[in-house]
């Protein structure tokens, strides 16, 4: 994916904020042939119930709301994004039993003790057999 | 005796585009849920294995709402469809570090 410091700051951010729990939300941007870029944020609760510290969940009604967010804005849902408190920032099972579309950015921060900490990116195999490591490039962010 | 073909429009998550020649809607004929999903998945075969499993079934994952209304509330793929309606293909997501 390509984005800005300021986003994955961002994101690392809303991890700590939610620490122990894990955050959740949405990457907004477009879907080109260099790979996703990502422009904006679109933080959503977290509403697993219960065990909030080892899971997420993201309701459809959750989705529909950032999805009307992000046309608003001309904008697409690129991918989603999460925290692992005091776990590494790698999918788990749970995250590829629970994944959704290939094409997907899924970014996944780590927050150690209650700071952010790596921050990586994943994106579904088209068989949908395993999460492949995703590069993360920075550029300056475009003048609007 | 007139037969009236109902074209339902879909709307196509950002990722499935690949597979609808980056179409962010497709206009599909059928009167029931179920007969436009079965439609647009012969129309985009490619599509198939994103939305259904091995057994045929929709994904535990994917949502399909018709306008604003999810089929599950309503008589799932049975849900019969009238000119004007829309459908949405919705993921719900969900993950985390723990099992």
């Amino acid at each position: 994916m390509i984005t800005t410091q300021d986003l994955l700051d961002a994101i690392g951010a809303h991890g700590e904020r939610t620490y122990p729990e894990e955050c959740c939300g949405f990457l907004l941007g477009e879907m080109g042939p260099e790979g996703n870029r990502v422009v904006a944020l679109h933080p959503v609760e977290n509403r697993q119930e219960g065990n909030r510290e080892r899971r997420y969940v993201i309701t459809p009604a959750d989705y529909n709301t950032a999805d009307r967010a992000a046309r608003a804005q001309g904008l697409d849902i690129v991918g989603i994004y999460h925290s692992h408190p005091d776990h590494p920032a790698r999918p788990s099972e749970t995250d590829l039993a629970e994944a959704t579309f290939p094409g997907y950015t899924y970014v996944i921060v780590s927050v150690k003790q209650g700071r952010a900490a790596d921050l990586t990116a994943w994106t579904l195999a088209p068989d949908r057999s395993r999460f492949e490591s995703e590069p993360i490039i920075t550029a300056a962010a475009q003048p609007a | 005796m007139s037969t009236t073909i109902t074209q339902t429009t879909v709307f196509i998550p950002t990722p499935l585009r690949a597979y609808t020649d980056k179409n962010a809607r497709v206009s599909v004929e059928g009167s029931t849920v179920g007969e436009v999903l079965s439609n647009l998945v012969t129309q985009y075969p490619s599509l198939k294995q994103h939305l259904y499993d091995e057994k045929g079934n929709l994904r535990q994952f994917v949502n399909i709402f018709r306008n604003d209304e999810d089929i599950r509330h309503l008589e799932r793929e049975n849900t019969p469809l009238r000119a004007g309606d829309e459908l949405s293909i919705v993921p719900s997501i969900a993950g985390g570090c723990g099992a």
